[in-house]
Formats: C-alpha cells, sequence, structure tokens
C-alpha cells in the first residue's frame, strides 16, 4: 500500500529582486528547488533521498510533511491529497505525519526541559491534561532510551551528549504516534562510535510503531543500512530509483554512478574511484537545458543538452531518467 | 627518509572558568618527509588542539605547557631577529618573530571552514599579495598574482577568477582557495585541518585527488585532520587515532586497517559505515567520550572497554612498538 505518494511536485522559491530589477521591473526569477517529483513510499517502508547538498532533498522532505506548501503538484497521504489542505485541518493532520530536523542541538529550545519539549506536541495538539501529557512524554522518553526517565525528564539539552539529543529529537517525533517520519541527516552531527547507536534506535522505533520513513541523507554509506529503496536527487529531479542493492552494485544512471564511485570506502586496499564527475552542482536558479546533468556527464550526446529526460521503467522495478536506457 | 617533525610528550590545557581541561596529555607523533599522517578521532578529541599547535597557535585560553616539537630544516631561515639554522629545531625554544617567520613559509595550516576563513571584502588575488607580502615586503603585486594564478590553476579554478570575491565561489572552490593560499609560500608541511568535511562526497573526491598531485608536484609532507576514516584509507601513510587528548595507536594506514591493535581502534572501524560491505554489522561504543575537566586515572578509555583491567583503571599506558609494526598505549599488550 502506499503510504505516500507525491506527484509531479514542483515548489518554486521566488529569489528577492534587487533595487535596479525593480525599477526596471524584470521578470521575478525562482529558485527551482523541487521541480516535478513524483515518488511513493509504501508502508512499512524506509525510502532513502540521497544526493548533494542544493539537490533539493530537504525541500521534497519538508514538502511531504507539509511544513511548506508546494507551488504545484499533489501529495497523497494514506490516499488524501495533502497540498491544498490549511489551518485546523492540516494542523489535525499533521498528527499523523513528523519531521527530525538535522542539528538536534539548534532544533531543540535550550531553556526548555527535555520531557517538557517532548511533550510539547500534545500541548500543541490539545492531546490530554499536564499529568497526562508529562505521563506520555516519560513514557517516550523511556522508549527513546532515555531511562530512568525520571533522571532525564528536568535536564536541559546542553546536559546531554549529541546522541542523547538526537533521541530527544526523536522521542519528540513519535509522541503523537505518527504513521510517517521524515528525519533530515539524522546522523550526520553524531560521532561515528555512536551514529550506529541511533540507526538502531530509528530501526527499533519502526518495527514497534509500525513506522514508515523517508530517510534523507547525503551520506550513502550509511543509507545502504537502513532504506530499503534508494530515490537519487540532481538539482530538483530525481533521476534514479531502485532497490537498495541495486543502486550500489548497479547504478544506471550516470550521476549515481559518480556518487557512487566517490564514496571514501574505509579500506586502504580497495581501489579508488575511477571516473569521478568533473565540476559542481549548478545554480537551480537558471538550471542547464535538456537533462540538467549534461554538462557534467560523460556519456553525454547530442540528445542530453536538447530533451528533458522522463523518470521510464528500466525494468526489474526501477526508474531512472537517462536517455540512455 | 628523515623524520621532518617530530613531536615529543606534548601537553596543552584549556583553562576555563569550569576548571582545566587537558586537551593534549603527552601527545607524541613521528612524521617522515613527504608522507601524509592522518589525526583521527572523534570531536573534542584534540585532533585540531595538535595541529594548532604545531604552528604554536592554540587558541586562547589554550597552552602548550610541556614538550618538545622538532621540525627539521633543510636550509636556515632568515629572521630580523635571530636567523634559524639548518636542521633540527626545536620550536618551543624559538621567539614569536621567529615563530612567524616558520609559518607559511615552512608550515602552513588550512582552516577549517572555508566559509568563515576568506575575508569577504577582499579578492581571491588580494588575499594572494597580503600573505606573500607579509612574508616577503618585496615582492610585487603583479609577481604574487602570477604565482596565485598557477597554484589557482592547479587546482581547477580559472586563473583570471583571482579578480573575483569569495562570494563568487562555491564551497568546494573556496576550499581549494584556502588550499591554495596555504601552498602560497611553497611550505614543507601541510597541515589541513577536516579539508573536505562541509563538502559533498563528489566534491571530496575531486579534492582529496588534486591534494595527491598537489603533494607530488610540491614536495609536501601532509598532516590531514579528519574524523572520517574512509578519506584516510584513501589518503594517508600512517594514522594516529587520539582519544581524550592521549594517542592511543599509531600506525601506517595498511596496519591500522587490517591489524589493529588498539580497542578503540577495533571499537572504531567497525562502527564506521562500508558502502562496499552491506553485510557488515554496524556496532557503536557504549557510553560517550569523557568530560576533559574530569580526569580519569589511568586509561582514558577504560570505562568504555570491553577489555578493561584492574590496572587500566590506575596506571597511565605508555605507547610501545606492537605487533603490527606501529605503536599502541594499551595494557593488554607488553613491550618485546
Amino acid at each position: 500500500m502506499k503510504l505516500v505518494e507525491v506527484k509531479n511536485v514542483k515548489k518554486y522559491f521566488p529569489v528577492q529582486k534587487g533595487f535596479i530589477d525593480q525599477i526596471l521591473s524584470r521578470k521575478q526569477t525562482y529558485v527551482r528547488a523541487v521541480d516535478d517529483v513524483s515518488f511513493y513510499v509504501k508502508k512499512g517502508e524506509v525510502l532513502g533521498l540521497a544526493g548533494e547538498s542544493g539537490s533539493g532533498k530537504t525541500t521534497m522532505g519538508r514538502l511531504c510533511v507539509r511544513l511548506i506548501a508546494p507551488t504545484e503538484g499533489q501529495i497523497l497521504f494514506d490516499g488524501k491529497d495533502i497540498a491544498p489542505l490549511k489551518g485546523e485541518e492540516l494542523r489535525l493532520m499533521k498528527r499523523r505525519f513528523q519531521f527530525t530536523f538535522q542539528d538536534p542541538t539548534s532544533s531543540l529550545n535550550p531553556r526548555l526541559s527535555i520531557g517538557e519539549a517532548v511533550g510539547d506536541a500534545l500541548k500543541l495538539q490539545g492531546i490530554g491534561d499536564k499529568d497526562e501529557q508529562a505521563f506520555r512524554s516519560r513514557e517516550v522518553l523511556e522508549r527513546v532510551g532515555l531511562s530512568p526517565a525520571e533522571s532525564f525528564y528536568d535536564r536541559l539539552p546542553h546536559q546531554l551528549s549529541g546522541g542523547q539529543k538526537q533521541r530527544v529529537v526523536f522521542g519528540r517525533a513519535i509522541i503523537l504516534n505518527p504513521e510517517f517520519v521524515v528525519t533530515d541527516e539524522p546522523v550526520a552531527m553524531v560521532d561515528v562510535s555512536i551514529k550506529a547507536q541511533i540507526l538502531e534506535l530509528m530501526m527499533d522505533l519502526k518495527k514497534e510503531l509500525d513506522l514508515t520513513y523517508l530517510f534523507i541523507s547525503h551520506d550513502l554509506a550509511t543509507s545502504r543500512y537502513v532504506c530499503d529503496h534508494i530515490a537519487i536527487m540532481y538539482l530538483g529531479r530525481i533521476i534514479e530509483i531502485a532497490d537498495r542493492d541495486q543502486i550500489y552494485e548497479d547504478p544506471l544512471h550516470p550521476y549515481s554512478q559518480g556518487l557512487m564511485s566517490a564514496i571514501p570506502i574505509p579500506d586502504p586496499k580497495a581501489q579508488k574511484a575511477a571516473a569521478i564527475p568533473q565540476g559542481e552542482i549548478p545554480s537551480p536558479i537558471d538550471p542547464p537545458s535538456g537533462c540538467r546533468f549534461h554538462p557534467r556527464c560523460p556519456k553525454a550526446f547530442d540528445r542530453c543538452p536538447k530533451e528533458d529526460p522522463e523518470l521510464k521503467n528500466a525494468g526489474n522495478g526501477r526508474v531512472v531518467a537517462c536517455h540512455l536506457y | 627518509m628523515t623524520d621532518l617533525l617530530r613531536i615529543e610528550n606534548l601537553v596543552v590545557e584549556y583553562a576555563t572558568r569550569r576548571g582545566t581541561a587537558r586537551a593534549l596529555d603527552k601527545a607524541s607523533i613521528i612524521l617522515e618527509e613527504n608522507k601524509t599522517l592522518g589525526l583521527a578521532g572523534e570531536s573534542g578529541c584534540g585532533k585540531s588542539t595538535l595541529g594548532r599547535a604545531i604552528m604554536r597557535l592554540v587558541p586562547y585560553p589554550g597552552k602548550i605547557i610541556e614538550g618538545e616539537i622538532f621540525l627539521n630544516l633543510d636550509q636556515p631561515v632568515s629572521v630580523k631577529t635571530e636567523d634559524i639554522p639548518m636542521g633540527e629545531v626545536n620550536l618551543m625554544n624559538l621567539d614569536e618573530d621567529q615563530m612567524r617567520a616558520l609559518r607559511g613559509r615552512m608550515i602552513a595550516y588550512i582552516f577549517q571552514d572555508p566559509m568563515t576563513s576568506l575575508n569577504p571584502m577582499l579578492t581571491i588575488g588580494d588575499h594572494f599579495i597580503q600573505i606573500m607580502q607579509a612574508h616577503d615586503p618585496e615582492i610585487e603585486d603583479e609577481a604574487a598574482l602570477d604565482r596565485a594564478k598557477e597554484i589557482l590553476d592547479g587546482l581547477g579554478i580559472l586563473p583570471e577568477r583571482v579578480t573575483d570575491y569569495p562570494h563568487q565561489f562555491s564551497g568546494g572552490m573556496r576550499q581549494r582557495v584556502m588550499i591554495g593560499l596555504g601552498l602560497a609560500l611553497r611550505p614543507r608541511l601541510l597541515i589541513s585541518d577536516e579539508p573536505t568535511t562541509s563538502l559533498d562526497v563528489i566534491v571530496e573526491a575531486q579534492i582529496l585527488e588534486q591534494m595527491a598531485e598537489l603533494k607530488d608536484k610540491f614536495n609536501l609532507t601532509m598532516i590531514l585532520i579528519t574524523h572520517n576514516l574512509g578519506v584516510l584509507a584513501q589518503t594517508a601513510d600512517d594514522i594516529a587515532i587520539i582519544y581524550a587528548g592521549r594517542i592511543m595507536e599509531h600506525a601506517s594506514t595498511d596496519a591500522l586497517f587490517g591489524n589493529p591493535q588498539h580497542p578503540y581502534t577495533k571499537a572504531l572501524l567497525e562502527a564506521v559505515p562500508d558502502v562496499s560491505k552491506p553485510e557488515k554489522k554496524l556496532t557503536w561504543i557504549p557510553g560517550a567520550p569523557p568530560d576533559l575537566m574530569d580526569f580519569i586515572p589511568g586509561c582514558m578509555y577504560n570505562p568504555r572497554c570491553p577489555h578493561a583491567m584492574d590496572i587500566c583503571r590506575t596506571t597511565v599506558p605508555t605507547l610501545i612498538k606492537s605487533k603490527s609494526g606501529g605503536k599502541v598505549a594499551c595494557w593488554l599488550y607488553e613491550e618485546e
């Protein structure tokens, strides 16, 4: 069953015009952060969203939980389009999906105790009275491994280690019993010695609470351990979606191939990256014509700058947007 | 091969309001000429402090308490106060003028964050002119710019972009500029602090490749400070693993990955995700790195170590020769 389905979603952010541009009434320009993206996440699965910074993966994640509204397109949650929702209807809907932000330190209020931070969502949604909220908050603290909850409840964020803060962030996300959680770079800020601990917590919560995840990460080495499928984004577009093992062992899109070969492997005997794409990701204000990757693509041919490739079925349940297939 | 750099029993402390934190505790490393040494460890372990101590630029309120830093000079360096003779000098005995003469020319340091390390009011070319004229007031602007263009070209930046300002550059290009500035005076030792940490994998791979090329071209010796063991596996010759201010293991890259000795090194390698090994079961180290204000008697790692014995809780282990050919500081091993 498709829990979340995104159909032809676009998100354009207007670029602030300078004074001279205003006088000359030049045309408004836009950052095309997400440009015509479609995918779905099945219930109980983990979809990894990968790509370089500026590829639009965080914007896509924020759209999925309606932290921002799309410029165009549909976002179906459990069959219902949540893109046009507003006000009270949206607020109630938001109980069913949550978002965890990248940096646990800056996403926790330094003056709010851990217990209050976790219970805050209940307060905002008007669920239960004060005692009930505190009780639920303690329960959740235990569940995310901050036990005994009594000793953590009144602590402030600065009294916790990075890993513990990340646990608080997950606690805050699950207290409303959501069905779908978007997690933005959950392990980017934690030390390698406790990375696996956070990933295991994520997967335990998924099992216990029957969660579905959208796992946003630029760290492809980590994604391999948690995702069922992986979608690769480039400049506001999804260019390939495949099974986890397929995409690592046999990436189809030249960009995916470049990404995979650039991942540093912690083994001095491993072969060094063969073909790293040249240059850097261009500006999303004025993306290249045709296939957006063509200026950097080693396999580009005459069709690539002219025609925009669509996401096509390439067999075995994988889709790719490239004229080679 | 001669040793370019030898650090012995370096102690650095930060005196803060909460108390004194010992950021480095009797750290000793050796670096051969033309080699790349990786300093690895978790955040707060003292790897950046070690890098900056070599320049004698430990930020306030840090202070080098004791220890020796020997640098092997291949030529005498003229200073207005007192010239530094050729051969091995102890940097701890030099005065500030002499250190200034060495910084940039002998040892260059690339700071961690390229976004904040460049002056937004100066063009890229001006940065080069400033650095070169600070060391040699005679040098003409044009000559400095020519050098800048040559170096930037080697890093894949178009030479005509020396007239651009930092905000016109992407993160990866700013990092390249930082590397270029480090190389402007043709130093022998280049210390780079997390040079690719804020960058994407593709740009990271590009920059590491260019750094390797430059290392050959300029005959550099390098110290690479990073928490990313994957990067070190591909670039370093030797690696020193630091934990809570102490060197836990110091070995060649092959030995460290192939035959890790210290329980901390082993645990760290078990925790690193490896995209080529999906079957690997990632593990973690229980607990958290210690607070440097709270002194732990014995080995700093003992509260997290599965092999901790009585002696580990009382006596600090010293770095001894290990079976893998490197050095290790752990009571599980005896000096042979």
